[in-house]
């Protein structure tokens, strides 16, 4: 929905163009964009999901359900609110688990991370690229590429759907590890297909860095998680492009929220200033830990070591959906049976810290429980949330650029630029409107 | 519901719009990758902002609704939605009961604003999450959280078939029983919602040895009284037995009125203590 007006005197004419809804992201908002004699004078990414509370309506709650609980902030990223609960809790509970345990969480996440992405990439993104409203509006054009999007996707989920019971708020996860594990048999039976989705992924990596891509470098600092080894999903250190290193635990010393009046998202700044999570964040900063496949098609598709360009998130997810599809196979294929499910997590008193990386980025989570295990404090960082500093940063500086096109161009670019960081605006709140105006 | 006029030679237009929700329910329909296309060819997606920047005007002849009300301009969204629409349809707990934001229907929404937001007077919140049947008729509830894709399917084709979808009302018990699971309630002491819970899942949690923790809602006919009392002789306290009932359609009233009769029983024992 595009609507432009013009208001204030005419020496100076302010003009007004508002997007009512911005499309193809995960909940609801818009974007206000004012231009003052030509110039960008103020961006608003404006967010107007309704707030749900649920920091507020933990509090009392059992410390065993907020994998449940936290799953229903987001139906498409439910994993990441699972994990980096079970993290928080176990962390507060001095519990470390397993490795096979640590290794079924990273398969469901891939699961998760394929699924997401894409559904991102073929369905909310490419249609910028190829210049459609929707990905079935591509579809009458482009219906193997279509195909194959909807077919990635359903290996995410039906990965998902084996680890996790359902792919939407899976039902198999719990404090300690799972209620039930998979068999090497049923493994198996999925491996065929995850195989040929690996196939396409590598497809998907070479189509996407054929797009056209608009030119522009970001400045702001990087943060990601980085475990041992591997490449960070399921937990790990945080690292930032400013060469810093800490633990979880010390993310309140360096992340600090802040309310502003037009998002019931919260803001974040990384000690002091915007900073940017998620694929272009995780690849930099753990390009080193990619599977030589996934980084021989990053080489192949021009991307270097680091990429700040985020128009190519695009390419970035590609190759972490090709990283994940390795990931899993080589899990699947080193399972065995015969160990336990879970590890019990007896309550204590204190407070615990969890990270993971969500497909947009990393995700914190706090929590304070008594001795009962009952939660007094909760306490959650989502990524869209800590990077809405940093998109209505690059809008600043892509609307300044695109200012002599058209409203409907300018909007319609400004959407792309927003839709680049995959903005989950539900699990942000716990909506987007594209206005421009100019005067 | 789905009346005859649907059967037109020109394609339903069909519209998808969101309230106070995850996202989880829609994110339901574009996951039926196999069938999505086949859909979109027997319905015109006339509004769907979460697939498509393509908008067409209403009215539509199908609106699937997603998220519950809890701001003052949602009732007034709702409404005109519902002008709009010949036959609406409300996915999910959140639509169908209040979802898992209705707990603050049980408690002080002024705090709950004061606990999350540092300017709480920016927001605009109402002090109960509805669900979208107090506000305006529904021609059919789907219930779950998430919904059950293959139920979506099933409604979505009696849409276009002009007849009433077949969705089960009885409850997880019986699914449980047709899929061969032990009883984990019976066999092993777990805790198990099934007893009182609208099948539709395909008994999911007691099929991963886990029991069912309600998340499709009371079946026709509940007895949560009886479980409830089940659970506490069988050592459950009852300030947790409260708890079961208060999560993803706490609001929902077989759940809400057991939830308040367990919260009663709670206060009781609590005065016990003190004496």
């Amino acid at each position: 929905m595009t609507q432009v007006s013009n208001a204030g005197d005419t020496r100076h004419p302010t003009q007004t163009l508002q997007v009512g809804m911005l499309a193809r992201v995960e909940g609801e908002g818009g974007l206000h964009v004012e231009i003052h004699d030509g110039h960008v004078t103020d961006v608003q990414l404006r967010i107007f999901e309704p707030p749900r509370f649920y920091e507020a309506f933990l509090r009392g709650r059992s410390y065993t359900e907020p994998p449940d609980i936290t799953a229903r902030i987001c139906g498409i990223c439910p994993v990441a609110y699972q994990f980096s609960s079970c993290l928080a809790m176990e962390d507060a509970c001095g519990v470390t688990v397993p490795d096979h345990i640590r290794t079924m969480r990273r398969l469901l996440y891939c699961g998760e991370w394929i699924e997401s992405h894409a559904l991102h990439m073929f369905l909310l993104h490419a249609p910028d690229f190829l210049g459609y409203p929707g990905a079935v509006e591509m579809a009458a054009d482009h219906p193997d590429v279509v195909a194959m999007g909807l077919r990635l996707k359903k290996a995410g989920n039906d990965l998902m759907d084996l680890v996790g019971g359902r792919s939407v708020h899976p039902i198999n996860v719990r404090l300690g590890g799972f209620y039930h594990l998979p068999t090497v048999a049923e493994l198996r039976a999925i491996r065929p297909r995850l195989a040929q989705a690996l196939d396409e992924a590598v497809a998907t990596v070479r189509l996407v860095s054929t797009f056209d891509f608009p030119e522009l470098e970001q400045t702001y600092p990087y943060l990601a998680l980085r475990p041992e080894v591997g490449y960070p999903l399921e937990g790990g250190d945080v690292v930032t492009s400013e060469g810093d290193a800490w633990p979880v635990q010390e993310f309140r010393e360096h992340i600090v929220e802040y309310q502003v009046e037009h998002s019931t998202a919260l803001h974040s700044t990384l000690d002091g200033q915007p900073y940017v999570v998620g694929p272009l964040a995780r690849y930099s900063l753990n390009h080193d830990r990619l599977s030589p496949l996934a980084r021989e098609l990053a080489h192949e598709a021009g991307l270097g070591t680091v990429c700040r360009n985020p128009f190519k998130s695009i390419i970035v997810r590609g190759v972490e959906l090709v990283e994940a599809l390795v990931e899993a196979l080589r899990i699947i294929d080193e399972w065995v049976d015969g160990r336990p499910a879970s590890v019990p997590v007896p309550a204590r008193a204190g407070q615990g810290f969890g990270a993971t990386e969500a497909p947009r980025g990393v995700l914190f989570h706090r929590y304070v429980i008594d001795d009962a295990g009952i939660i007094e404090d909760a306490h959650i960082v989502p990524p869209t949330a800590q990077n809405q500093p940093s998109i209505e940063g690059d809008l600043r500086v892509l609307a300044e650029r695109w200012v002599a096109l058209g409203d409907h161009d300018l909007t319609h670019r400004c959407e792309l630029a927003i839709r680049n960081y995959d903005p989950c605006i539900s699990c942000s709140v716990h909506a987007v409107e594209v206005t421009v105006s100019r005067s | 519901m789905f009346d005859e006029s649907l059967k037109s030679s020109a394609l339903p237009k069909l519209a998808v719009w969101k309230f106070a929700s995850c996202d989880g329910c829609q994110l339901s329909l574009l996951n039926c990758e196999e069938e999505l296309l086949t859909v979109a060819g027997a319905v015109s997606i006339a509004y769907f902002p979460e697939a498509t920047r393509g908008v067409v005007e209403g009215p539509y002849d199908v609106s699937l609704v997603e998220g519950s009300v809890t701001s003052p301009e949602e009732i007034e969204r709702i409404g005109q939605i519902r002008e709009m629409s010949k036959t609406l349809v409300t996915l999910g707990a959140c639509a169908t009961s209040g979802g898992i934001q209705a707990l603050r229907n049980f408690a002080d929404v002024a705090e709950f604003r004061s606990i999350v937001y540092a300017h709480p007077e920016y927001l605009s919140t109402l002090a109960r999450s509805t669900p979208i049947s107090a506000h305006v008729s529904v021609d059919f509830e789907l219930r779950g959280c998430p919904i059950d894709k293959g139920q979506l399917l099933e409604v979505l084709a009696a849409l276009v078939e002009s007849r009433r979808p077949r969705i089960p009302t009885y409850s997880v018990c019986a699914e449980c029983k047709r899929r061969g699971n032990v009883c984990v309630m019976v066999a092993n002491g777990t805790p198990c919602l099934g007893p009182v819970t609208q099948a539709g899942c395909g008994a999911l949690c007691p099929t991963y040895e886990r029991g069912c923790y309600g998340c499709f809602g009371p079946q026709n006919t509940p007895n949560t009284a009886a479980l409830s009392d089940q659970l506490v002789a069988a050592g459950m306290p009852p300030e947790v037995a409260m708890r079961v009932y208060r999560t993803f359609n706490a609001a929902a009233e077989p759940f809400r009125r057991e939830s308040e009769r367990q919260e009663r029983a709670v206060a009781v024992a609590g005065k016990g203590a003190g004496r």
